[in-house]
């Protein structure tokens, strides 16, 4: 399988990163040089093998549903890069 | 005052506890280093004053009587657990003013112990590199350089700057983190020891997430000895990390002692690598011949899927890496671009300027195994090739107890000198990386020098949660190797 420029822009998309359009291409090499190694996976047969899951056997612990922290809003803010009265600023969401 | 910061962890902890040095002493000299040493660059956060306040506070609790297991030893933290108050960058431009208001649990255990915070130790950006070269910070020189070269020569990574400070004796120890092999590659390669736990062993919470089902926090030492100390500290049941197992940790430096005799050494055949220079092999042989002199038996077992270790981590690891640095979005914390005509202008600028080369490379093709159409082909295959790997462990374990493999293909190598090809990197961790991707323990113990004087380390892989085990048959390989060699001070202004 090929990774082409077009693809990289669509997967950038998706992965909400802005790559430079002078960028596409090379990364689209770096990627297909890493794909091509990858492919080596093909050739093992995984017919009935189970997907890993957990890498140790445990089962995920239960806790009682209830807040136990809370009341923080300052912490929060703290380290937002645009912050007014509790509250995060974005840019214009809906037109 | 060099005295003092050459001594092991357990040594200061044992003259304080003697009430022969003070912990301000101790760190005042570690403070004074860490100024000296900043051409290695192992530090993107320095802590002196703050350091030096804690070991007062230390000193007073020394003085009452209330002493913890790592009472006024001064450490190093790995940029990568969150520190409260204290900057935690990750390395990244992303989180380049982050300051955390939380700490993270192995952090806490540490200071809850007495211990002393210098400062936050540099890395590859998000932990994602085998050589310190990928930080928005610059990267770390390893303290060790080749026999007369003046050549700077990379750390390992991505505990570059852990393994560094532990190697210069700016730190009595260091914590790390390992998703591929980033603890055992850095030790090994600045000849010190680094120890990777079994996955759940140490809590995760607070620690900036990579891949989280193979991140795992652990210790860089001086000693084996330094390292069941610490670990016996970092390690805790934890309810806000759910993949904290509920085993109690036991004295680990206790459990160091009665030796090797009648232990069960599996030589896994796979990891005898085309290319692999010489001196990795003949240092292999004689990490074996060491363990069989101290009554070890040597058997050779098959790991058969060893090969695919890379490739399936190359798929798992940038998946989940996709999956969690999905956060930084300019919003709620981080760095945020400028300019911004809307909201997904914004997310996509922020990311775009924020990550560094290597990240974003991850993150596509994260994404990319992830998306429609692809996530049977290289997701889905992958996590089952995971579980054939793990399958290989079970049965190798059945032979013997621990396992003996060679730590990294290859000495420190030169800044820049293997950045150009992505997958020449990777082929870094192509020991380490199986021990993450079946959640067991894995140590590196230093073993031997090149022709060159550049150190080289043994690995050793042990069962789930049995780091006891692992760690005796380390304290043999230590004790046989009897490795005493420091790098030249050649940093120091």
């Amino acid at each position: 399988m090929s990774v082409d420029k077009d693809t990289v822009r669509r997967i950038a998309k998706l992965a909400r990163l802005a790559v430079p359009e002078n960028r596409l291409e090379p990364m689209a090499g770096e990627l297909n040089g890493i794909f091509q190694w990858v492919e080596m996976l093909g050739e093992v047969n995984v017919e009935g093998v189970p997907a890993m899951t957990s890498v140790v056997a445990q089962k995920l612990k239960w806790r009682e549903d209830k807040v136990s922290d809370g009341g923080q809003a300052d912490a929060l803010l703290a380290n937002a890069p645009e912050g007014e009265d509790h509250f995060f600023v974005v840019p214009k969401v809906v037109e | 005052m060099s005295e003092l910061t050459a001594m092991t962890l357990a040594e200061a902890r044992d003259a304080i506890k003697a009430k022969k040095i003070s912990s301000r002493e101790l760190t005042g000299a570690f403070v004074k280093a860490i100024e000296a040493a900043r051409p290695l660059n192992a530090f993107i956060t320095e802590a002196g004053e703050q350091a030096l306040a804690m070991a007062d506070a230390s000193d007073k609790r020394i003085a009452a009587g209330k002493t913890g297991a790592l009472e006024g030893l001064p450490l190093a933290i790995k940029d990568l657990f969150c520190t409260k108050g204290t900057r935690t960058t990750a390395a990244s431009k992303i989180l380049g003013n982050f300051v955390p208001p939380y700490e993270s649990t192995v952090t806490q255990n540490l200071w809850d112990a007495g211990a002393v915070m210098l400062g936050k130790t540099n890395l590859d950006e998000f932990a994602m590199g085998s050589s310190n070269e990928t930080s928005a910070f610059g990267p770390v020189f390893n303290p060790w350089r080749a026999r007369n070269s003046n050549a700077n020569l990379v750390p390992g990574g991505s505990s570059g700057g852990s393994s560094a400070a532990v190697a210069a004796d700016l730190c009595l120890a260091a914590t790390g983190t390992d998703t591929g092999g980033s603890i055992r590659q850095p030790a090994a390669v600045t000849g010190r020891v680094g120890l990777k736990p079994t996955y759940g062993r140490c809590s995760r919470f607070g620690i900036v997430a990579f891949a989280s089902s193979l991140d795992q926090a652990g210790p860089m030492t001086k000693t084996v000895r330094d390292a069941a100390i610490m670990l016996g500290t970092m390690a805790s049941v934890d309810a806000k990390d759910s993949t904290s197992v509920d085993l109690a940790v036991p004295d680990y430096e206790k459990l160091l002692e009665g030796g090797i005799k009648g232990l069960r050494v599996g030589i896994p055949k796979e990891y005898r690598i085309d290319g692999a220079p010489a001196e990795i092999d003949a240092l292999w042989s004689k990490g074996a011949d060491w363990l069989k002199a101290q009554g070890a038996e040597i058997v050779e077992v098959s790991l058969p899927h060893t090969k695919y270790a890379l490739p399936t981590y190359y798929i798992v690891a940038p998946a989940e890496a996709s999956s969690n640095l999905a956060r930084y979005d300019g919003v709620k914390f981080g760095y945020r671009a400028k300019g911004a005509r809307d909201i997904t202008d914004l997310y996509e600028k922020s990311r775009g300027e924020g990550f560094g080369a290597e990240v974003q490379r991850r993150i596509l093709i994260g994404t990319y195994v992830l998306s429609a159409g692809y996530y049977d082909a290289y997701y889905s295959r992958a996590q089952k090739l995971r579980s054939l790997i793990k399958r290989d462990f079970e049965q190798a374990f059945e032979k013997c107890d621990v396992l003996l493999t060679p730590t990294t293909p290859g000495p420190a190598f030169g800044v820049g000198a293997k950045t150009a090809d992505p997958v020449e990197m990777y082929l870094q961790d192509v020991f380490t990386v199986t021990v993450n991707l079946a959640g067991l323990p894995g140590i590196s113990v230093p073993a031997g020098l090149t022709e060159n004087g550049l150190p080289l380390g043994l690995q050793l892989i042990g069962k789930a949660f049995d780091e006891a085990t692992l760690l005796r048959a380390a304290l043999a390989v230590e004790t046989a190797a009897d490795f005493k060699h420091s790098p030249a001070k050649w940093w120091s202004v």
